[in-house]
């Protein structure tokens, strides 16, 4: 990924963090998003994340670094009451559906939902649609280029030839698309959502969406100095031990601080 | 090492009866204080003939299960839940004095923490039993060189011990290559039924769970349609049994042995070809019920039933069938911390565990509750409250997670769980943060997502809280740990001792005929193995597994009259020796003689003791 860094950016850019949650019912793919960002890489018949998964990845914009402090979520049933833990202090969030699935992007909207009314006012909202190289076409929607899988196959090629192309196994539908791309992006307008199409397995669009994500951050909610929360904490954490406890209330205390004293001014 | 208090084993001394009376009846020991009291089991063959001759069908009386949730402390043995090594599995002690066969008590299990108290207990009960044993001096002969020098306080002398010997029938393979392939999904039109069924019935071991309304919730091989028919009758003929006052615990069919454990709203099935006894079986169902405790809690489970009976378990268990499953193949493969309801730890110097011990009290903030460093599996070190102890059963479904499963180790960064843990609490979650190091090359970082870390490098830092807002707090603690540790050298160290690998039986004695052992010490409630070297795959590990299975039923029947047990197949010799302190079960060659086998225990037994402070955990970080 071009516009990643693995740490040693250069000296004078300023960096930021900002803690990003991903939402979604489980098997969308929030996992393999995060995967494919961090680590540049995928995999199939992935086992469910358990509880929640707390990951950084920096990202290099022209005037300032970003660092992500990303929280994926299980998104079973049972873990939907511990949410609002991982959306508290939020300063952006993935909600991520499965565009083979309806019923999945009917649980993204109630995500959005929710985070509207419990999370920070200026939380930006991202809504994905994964999984797009399971489609064979491109929606007719004059989007051809958000569905680079395709390898050139055309709608006259039958689905078949395109689908054999993506991957073999899992390709018995020719187009495994149930949610048009022009429902979700009208939802998405209304909402005034961010909204994208990706696929977490060819990587398609999934640096786009964090990206997009990071240039919409207000600048007003940028917390301004190097570190940030995990900076912080390890500067805890070196300090000694005598009064450990102490120390990561305190931490936590600031964190909490900076972020309103921010959003005031 | 956790101290685990021994509730429950002052009942044995006292519920003793003498021995002498050769037509006493069985007597029954309340295992639980919380625990109904229920009518003694049926006599039962003693010792190995029950595996090979199993009954039919063994009931009990109905409804007095009271589940796993019995004595349920903060301070909790491994006796508690899932260490039932009596024959049937049974939550009571049933000590049956007939004139044949005099029996000494297989009562104990290991009790982590505070050896006196109740090694006393237990000895007490042996030692009212020892003018009965004929072939006393036989043993005593075959261990006395060493009796004296591990017997310091006079009572766990192996020449109480009566003597076995058995000729054993070698185990039943399993076809590893395809025991755990999926079977294919039945199709519309049902055309390849046949073969779906056909390759159900080919897998050594089955794990059901049903509702008892009779709705799958899960099982370890096939989709519904394959199961469905066979559900249908185990549910049948369970409910056949209810129907009569009594639940039906275990039967034969077929050349596979199933056992049923019922839960209130649950039955859980295994359905076994390998050699197993039914309380073996019983453990691994009961560590499975507790797999699903933990991710719902028993008030969650009871709820949900009590709203709607026909309640569907399956989608607030959704996520947790990999984590059943991963226990299921494990105790498939075999598993000898299962098997022995103990822990492996990491072999350490003294002082270099001192160390982390230290760090670890050092890094502690008031909200965690556990923190353990844990090394594919093995403990290196425990950090607790004095007042609560950790359960065996509950790490054994956290290493689980962990280790054998891959959503979390695969995952990369760190994690955030909410789980409960049964032993310590079945009401309520806990929050575990977990962190996966990479120690490669002395070049300690966080695990990046998807690296690859084979099970038995995989090093986790985990930190155990109550209050589920303290992961950041959490975070700190790890980064101190972190720091710490690499400032002094000590992830290094485990990192040394990781690569080190378990050391051959030869390297612990020079020449010895013993291929592997395993030494339960049951006031550590740990164990330690030399390594697999000899057993490479799967099917050879498991075939050594059975043989342990075998030697473990042998000295654990409830009728047991042995502590120390020998036996010879074709493919292997092999001893058991069993005493208040440790549990030994070794293998040698088939025509290793008896001598040998008891003369390379008794050395084993010496190495251990020389070696204790660094192959188990002793005491551990306490606060
Ligand atoms: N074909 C395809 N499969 C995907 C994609 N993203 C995820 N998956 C698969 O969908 C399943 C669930 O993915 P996971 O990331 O665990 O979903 P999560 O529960 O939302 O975190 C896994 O088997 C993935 O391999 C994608 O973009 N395309
Ligand atoms: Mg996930």
């Amino acid at each position: 990924m071009a516009n990643t860094t693995s740490g040693g950016a250069s000296a004078p850019k300023p960096s930021s963090s900002v803690k990003l949650v991903l939402l979604g019912e489980a098997a969308v793919g929030k996992s393999s998003l995060v995967l494919r960002f961090v680590n540049n890489d995928f995999q199939e018949n992935k086992e469910p994340t358990i509880g929640a998964a707390f990951l950084t990845q920096k990202i290099s914009l022209p005037n300032r670094i970003i660092k992500f402090e990303i929280w994926d979520t299980a998104g079973q049933e049972r873990f939907a009451s511990l949410a609002p833990m991982y959306y508290r202090n939020a300063q952006a969030a993935l909600v991520v559906y499965d565009l083979t699935k309806p019923t999945s992007l009917i649980k993204a909207k109630h995500w959005v939902a929710e985070l509207q009314r419990q999370a920070s006012p200026g939380i930006v909202i991202a809504l994905v649609g994964n999984k797009l190289d399971l489609c064979a076409d491109a929606e007719g929607s004059g989007d051809a280029e958000t569905a680079p899988s395709e390898g050139g196959g055309d709608a006259e090629t039958g689905a078949e030839g395109a689908a054999a192309d993506v991957e073999a196994e899992t390709q018995t539908d020719t187009n495994a698309r149930k949610v048009p791309k022009r429902e979700a992006k009208a939802y998405a307008e209304e909402e005034s959502l961010l909204f994208f199409e990706t696929s977490a397995k060819t990587g398609s669009n999934v640096a786009d969406v964090f990206t997009a994500i990071a240039n919409s951050i207000p600048e007003s909610s940028l917390k301004s100095g190097r570190g940030g929360g995990a900076a912080g904490a390890t500067q805890a954490a070196l300090s000694g031990a005598a009064n450990r406890a102490e120390e990561a209330r305190v931490n936590l205390g600031e964190r909490g601080k900076d972020v309103k004293d921010n959003c005031a001014c | 090492m956790p101290r685990l208090a021994n509730d429950g084993d002052d009942h044995n001394t006292q519920a003793h009866s003498s021995p002498s009376t050769p037509q006493s009846p069985e007597t029954t020991i309340e295992r639980s204080k919380l625990e109904v009291p229920r009518p003694p089991l049926p006599p039962r063959p003693t010792n190995l003939s029950t595996l090979r001759s199993r009954p039919s069908t063994s009931y009990q009386e109905h409804g007095s299960k009271d589940g796993l949730l019995s004595g349920t402390t903060t301070a909790v043995t491994t006796t508690d839940v899932n260490t039932y090594t009596t024959n049937d599995g049974s939550r009571k002690l049933h000590t049956s004095i007939g004139s044949r066969s005099p029996s000494s008590s297989t009562l104990k299990r290991g009790v982590i923490g505070s050896p006196r108290l109740s090694d006393t207990g237990d000895s007490s009960s042996l030692r009212s039993y020892v003018p009965q044993l004929e072939t006393r001096e036989e043993v005593s002969s075959l261990f006395g060189d060493h009796i004296t020098e591990e017997d310091d306080e006079g009572n766990s002398r192996p020449s109480q011990d009566v003597f076995s010997s058995q000729f054993e029938a070698d185990a039943i393979d399993i076809d590893f290559d395809k025991e755990f392939d999926s079977i294919p999904e039945v199709d519309e039109d049902g055309n390849n039924e046949e073969l779906a069924h056909s390759l159900w019935r080919s897998k050594s071991k089955h794990f059901m769970i049903l509702s008892a309304a009779g709705k799958p919730i899960y099982t370890r091989h096939g989709s519904d349609a394959v199961i469905s028919g066979y559900i249908g009758i185990i549910q049948t003929i369970i409910s056949f049994y209810q129907s009569s006052g009594t639940s039906l615990r275990s039967f034969s069919s077929a050349g596979a042995r199933f056992v049923i454990l019922s839960q209130a709203n649950l039955f859980l099935v295994a359905i076994s070809r390998i050699l197993e006894s039914d309380s073996q079986l019983r453990l691994q169902l009961e560590a499975l019920y507790m797999q699903i405790l933990s991710t719902l809690t028993l008030p969650n489970l009871t709820h949900i039933f009590s709203v709607r009976p026909s309640s569907d378990l399956r989608r607030p268990l959704q996520g947790t069938e990999v984590l059943l499953s991963s226990l299921a193949d494990s105790f498939t493969r075999g598993s000898p911390s299962t098997l022995l309801s103990a822990l492996e730890s990491l072999k350490l110097r003294k002082s270099h565990r001192d160390i982390i011990n230290n760090t670890l009290l050092k890094s502690r903030v008031d909200e965690l509750l556990y923190g353990l460093i844990v090394a594919g599996g093995r403990l290196v070190s425990v950090v607790r409250p004095k007042k609560h102890s950790l359960h065996p059963g509950d790490l054994q479904l956290i290493f689980n997670m962990l280790f054998e499963a891959e959503g979390v180790k695969a995952g990369g960064g760190e994690s955030w769980i909410p789980l409960c843990l049964p032993g310590f609490n079945p009401k309520g979650y806990l929050y575990m943060f977990v962190s996966f190091l990479s120690l490669k090359n002395n070049n300690i970082r966080q695990a990046a997502a998807e690296e690859e870390i084979p099970k038995e490098d995989a090093v986790a830092i985990i930190l155990i809280s109550a209050n589920k807002e303290s992961f950041e707090s959490m975070r700190s603690v790890k980064n101190y740990l972190v720091h710490e540790l690499g400032r002094s050298r000590s992830l290094a160290t485990i990192q040394n001792a990781i690569q080190a690998g378990r050391p051959l039986p030869t390297d612990i004695i020079p020449g010895t005929v013993l291929r592997h052992f395993l030494f339960k010490s049951k006031a550590n409630v740990q164990f330690f193995m030399p390594s697999f070297t000899s057993y490479e795959t799967p099917r050879l590990r498991r075939r050594l597994l059975s043989v342990y299975h075998e030697l473990h039923a042998s000295v654990h029947t409830k009728h047991a009259s042995v502590k120390v047990h020998h036996s010879v197949s074709a493919s292997h010799a092999a001893l058991a020796w069993v005493t208040p302190m440790f549990e030994l079960y070794c293998v040698a060659g088939p025509s290793t003689g008896r001598n040998a086998l008891a003369h390379s225990a008794n050395k084993v037994v010496q190495w251990v003791q020389k070696e204790e402070e660094r192959i188990f955990l002793i005491g551990g970080a306490v606060f």
